[in-house]
């Protein structure tokens, strides 16, 4: 359950950014090869968030997929987790170019003029 | 406090201001990786890797799959290798690697499922590092937790023993997509339990396109050349 260490890495992150306001949701970006599961992240955001600036703040979740690109005939394609072949030409070495992220894109905040 | 970490960064936060009629709220964009952390001491780790000319790889699989005991054998057969394994609890694995005379480490996790960047970095502190090439770290039995630390490897190598199933691969696909090699471990068993190897084969081909195959005994020596041969490379 290492979701739980990394969701208060990203909610520090958020609570940093915040710099002193509340916190009334957070943007991530999940990608399938990052090796979290997001019902877990949802579970560690519940029980983190309570008496912090992110008290009963809403988490937004990106999923992204695996990004390829082919070095046979350079397309770049995105493919479900298990079934990597390039969907132009069937090379199976696709080069991973994304799906591994973990992060934090933004933050909403009281607005103040 | 740790100076491997400097865990007190100074977070980015730029202040746009939305003008005009201001909505109830702003966003503020932060793009921040939750394991930037983990990324910046693996990468010292590295680095200090590069310096002490150590080769560094990754060992990972279920429980059971027969990490300490491959590196028990190849820390006897390869000279100049040390071994580093992490483990919930109990010293018993580096007992057992010391055993073969080559400077073995344990990481005792308690309750993480997997070695991050910020452990190896402080066992390399007891690393008798000199004049030695390679460096075994042995993750902790897991195969979802640990494929997303970087430790500073260069190589990752993920075992799967025949007895734990062809389709293994296609049911933890993300661990496999992140191996240099897969080694199938305990082939003098592989008749026993009737493993099919041509399914398994392409289970790894199919979610580890970009991995190298192997097949060991680590009991009768099977296949060890290759493993050897595949380390000197
Ligand atoms: N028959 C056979 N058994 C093995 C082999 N490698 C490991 N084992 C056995 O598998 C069990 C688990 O091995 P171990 O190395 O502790 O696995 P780890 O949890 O991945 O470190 C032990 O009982 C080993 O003796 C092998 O090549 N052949
Ligand atoms: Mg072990
Ligand atoms: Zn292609």
């Amino acid at each position: 359950m290492h979701e739980l260490s990394l969701m208060t890495n990203l909610l520090d992150a958020a609570i940093a950014a915040a710099d002193g306001a509340k916190v009334h949701a957070l943007r991530i970006r999940v990608g399938p090869l990052s090796g979290v599961v997001v019902e877990a992240l949802r579970f560690a955001f519940d029980a983190l968030t309570p008496g912090t600036p992110a008290a009963g703040a809403r988490l937004d979740v990106e999923e992204t997929a695996p990004a390829f690109h082919c070095p046979r005939c350079r397309t770049d394609y995105a493919a479900p987790v298990g079934s990597y072949l390039c969907p132009n030409c069937g090379a199976a070495d696709g080069e991973l170019r994304g799906g591994h992220e973990l992060e934090l894109v933004s933050i909403e905040v009281p607005d103040h003029v | 406090m740790c100076d491997t970490c400097g865990c007190n960064e100074s977070p980015h936060h730029p202040h746009d201001h939305a003008h005009g009629h201001p909505p109830p709220v702003r966003t503020i964009a932060v793009q921040k990786s939750a394991l930037a952390l983990n990324q910046r001491i693996a990468d010292q780790n590295r680095g200090w890797f590069r310096a002490k000319g150590l080769k560094v790889i990754n060992l990972l699989s279920s429980p059971g799959s027969g990490k300490t005991t491959l590196l028990e054998r190849t820390l006897r057969e390869v000279p100049r290798c040390a071994a580093i394994v992490g483990d919930l609890q109990t010293e018993n694995d580096a007992i057992r690697l010391r055993a073969t005379g080559a400077p073995a480490l344990q990481i005792n996790t308690g309750a993480t499922c997997h070695l991050d960047a910020h452990m190896v970095a402080h066992a390399l502190a007891d690393l008798p590092a000199d004049g030695l090439t390679k460096l075994f770290i042995e993750n902790v039995g897991n195969l979802v937790c640990p494929a997303a630390f970087d430790l500073g490897e260069a190589k990752r190598v993920v075992l799967l023993s025949v007895t734990e199933g062809e389709d293994k691969p296609l049911k933890y696909p993300v661990i496999f997509r992140h191996a240099d090699l897969v080694v199938i471990t305990k082939s003098d068993l592989a008749d026993i339990v009737g493993f099919a190897r041509d399914q398994a084969l392409a289970a790894i081909r199919q979610v580890a396109p970009q991995a190298g195959i192997l097949e060991v005994s680590a009991k009768t020596g099977a296949g060890l050349a290759a493993w050897y041969a595949w380390l000197a490379g």
